[in-house]
């Protein structure tokens, strides 16, 4: 997911606090910044909504590769606002983190020197315009997935930001769609371009929700706090079960030959992504990992001296201002 | 030329104009030096491209040639292109950006009060609407020139530079041609040297309060707007924009 392998933080509070915390959870009560919360779970946070954040930036970098070369002018504005809505996404989403007691500033600075990561969809390149259609279809399709629960996570501002972000998103799942049906329905080229980009793109979307973690006690720990609230395995499936019909619907092939409807679970069996490859790309093996890093790492250097001068100037007015009262 | 020729090529103008500046602000989408301003920029870019849309659409509907606005904007070469030398320029760094946005909107301002009192209604009614928009794009760009200019001695130093470098492309937005001489005589465009007053005045106020020094020269380059003799750069970002429609003929998207 956007926030992938989230360890949680152990929490050494008072037992009695703790257990008065649990049940307000418990109960669905929303934690607010300045209610008492673990110090677990307040950094278990920071990391979470963090990353999340991180990824919603380094996400508007392979869109953002087509909006020169979009087709037509109509396409050139859809694709410009749903990066521009990525934009925004991290900003709510660093709001909130902001008020765990961290600055956006240092948040980017843990990205950029890599103590933070990023969702590893983000490390794949986008070649074609197709790519425009599967990142929409796919990358978007599974964030909704994850993104639709969170809205009733417990932490107040995270839930907030999550709300606002699931309204806008429905809208990037459906340019996504109608860029593969266009392509789908289009010349040979272009439906060559649709299913190579499907296939490019179905095994690093099932790797976005992390592997398997019905077992681990961190999802254990964030589950009861209410910051995760389903396992990686039950969204993979929502998604698989989501997504296959629109692609047959489309007309293209999910790249799976185990692909199959399982009358008795309700839900098609489908192949394990490669898990090796995922973790090569989460410790930055990932065909793009060096580039999305050098991007933000120059839009930040480039423009230091941007934010130094409008500091600088927002000072001298302060201080006019002072001068004159 | 016809009147209608003529509309047809001022019409261009507008249309060309929005176009490329919109796509060059584009090409800052993800790189922009704070998250805030990332999504000014989109948003600008947004409205100028939504603006060619409805420019080249009533473009496209004056030459009755039956080509759409992305036609226009897709299929053709840079000797067709109409747009202001000021709009082609390459990004630069920020600074540069911004002080190719606020000239450019500080003149568009102007035109756009004009326009929306045209004598044409389609003209008009474009012109209130995007002068909306514009407005704030002004807001913007002027508020971040004067930060700038204002700022730290480098931010000074290279907004300075900035203006220096984009000066010599002013002349040709507020220079009257045949084509703008045929179209104000018309009642539908306004008189540019009467416009280049107020665009001095705004310029003069924004630069002081900047603290920047507007160059001593009145040398403009010329060749974009009647598309006699565009810069270099134009070719290389139709390159770029037109690259899809010209590769596959014909497809729909
Ligand atoms: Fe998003
Ligand atoms: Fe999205």
């Amino acid at each position: 997911m956007y926030a992938q392998m989230i360890t949680s933080e152990a929490t050494q509070d008072d037992p009695e606090k703790l257990t008065t915390f649990q049940a307000r959870i418990d109960s669905g009560e929303k934690i607010e910044p300045k209610d008492w919360m673990p110090e677990g779970y307040r950094k278990t946070l920071i990391r979470q909504i963090g990353q999340h954040a991180h990824s919603e930036i380094v996400g508007q970098l392979p869109e953002g590769n087509w909006i020169t070369r979009a087709p037509t002018l109509e396409r050139k504005a859809i694709l410009l606002a749903k990066v521009q809505d990525e934009a925004g996404h991290g900003l709510y989403l660093y709001g909130a983190a902001e008020t765990l007691g961290v600055s956006r500033d240092e948040l980017t600075e843990m990205l950029l020197d890599g103590r933070m990561k990023y969702s590893s969809i983000f490390n794949y390149p986008t070649l074609t315009w197709a790519d425009m259609g599967a990142v929409g279809l796919l990358v978007d399709g599974a964030a909704i997935m994850n993104q639709v629960p969170l809205q009733r996570t417990s932490y107040g501002p995270y839930s907030r930001a999550m709300i606002r972000i699931c309204k806008e998103e429905s809208f990037h799942q459906r340019q996504g769609y109608h860029i593969m049906m266009k392509m789908a329905q289009g010349t040979t080229a272009q439906k060559k371009m649709a299913q190579d980009a499907l296939n490019r793109f179905w095994y690093p979307s099932l790797m976005m929700f992390g592997p398997s973690d019905k077992d681990s006690v961190h999802s254990a720990q964030s589950m009861a706090w209410k910051i995760k609230m389903n396992t990686n395995d039950e969204l993979r499936q929502k998604f698989v079960d989501q997504t296959v019909p629109q692609a047959e619907f489309l007309g293209l092939t999910v790249p799976d030959k185990t692909l199959r409807w399982n009358e008795d679970k309700g839900g098609y069996d489908f192949a394990e992504p490669d898990w090796s490859e995922f973790f090569d790309v989460i410790k930055g093996n990932g065909p793009c990992n060096t580039e999305r890093l050098a991007a933000r790492n120059k839009a930040w250097d480039d423009g230091a001296w941007v934010r130094d001068g409008l500091m600088a100037h927002a000072a001298k007015k302060r201080a006019a201002k002072l001068a004159a009262e | 030329m016809t009147d209608q020729e003529a509309l047809f090529e001022y019409l261009l103008r507008l249309g060309d104009s929005t176009l490329i500046l919109g796509h060059r602000i584009s090409e800052w989408c993800g790189h922009a030096p704070v998250l805030e301003e990332d999504i000014a920029l989109a948003n600008t870019a947004l409205d100028l491209i939504g603006q060619t849309q409805m420019w080249l659409g009533l473009a496209a509907e004056v030459e009755g040639a039956g080509r759409s606005a992305d036609e226009l904007a897709m299929l053709r070469d840079v000797w067709d292109f109409r747009n202001l030398l000021l709009v082609e320029q390459p990004n630069g760094d920020f600074g540069q950006t911004m002080m190719r946005q606020c000239l450019f909107d500080a003149f568009h301002i102007e035109l756009l009060t004009a326009l929306s009192q045209s004598d044409d209604n389609r003209i008009a009614g474009i012109s209130a609407k995007a002068l909306k928009e514009v407005t704030y794009h002004l807001d913007r760009s002027s508020e971040t020139v004067i930060g700038l200019g204002d700022g730290t001695e480098e931010s000074h130093r290279r907004m300075q530079a900035a203006l220096d470098l984009l000066w010599p492309y002013v002349g040709e937005m507020v220079t009257p041609d045949a084509v703008d001489t045929a179209m104000h005589a018309a009642g539908i465009a306004p008189d540019l040297t009467a416009l280049r007053a107020r665009f001095d005045t705004r310029i003069d106020a924004i630069l002081t309060d900047a603290t920047l020094v507007k160059p001593d020269s009145t040398y403009a380059q010329t060749g974009g707007k009647t598309g006699f003799r565009h810069s270099e750069h134009l070719g290389h970002l139709l390159t770029q924009m037109q690259w899809l429609q010209r590769a596959y003929p014909g497809a729909a998207w």
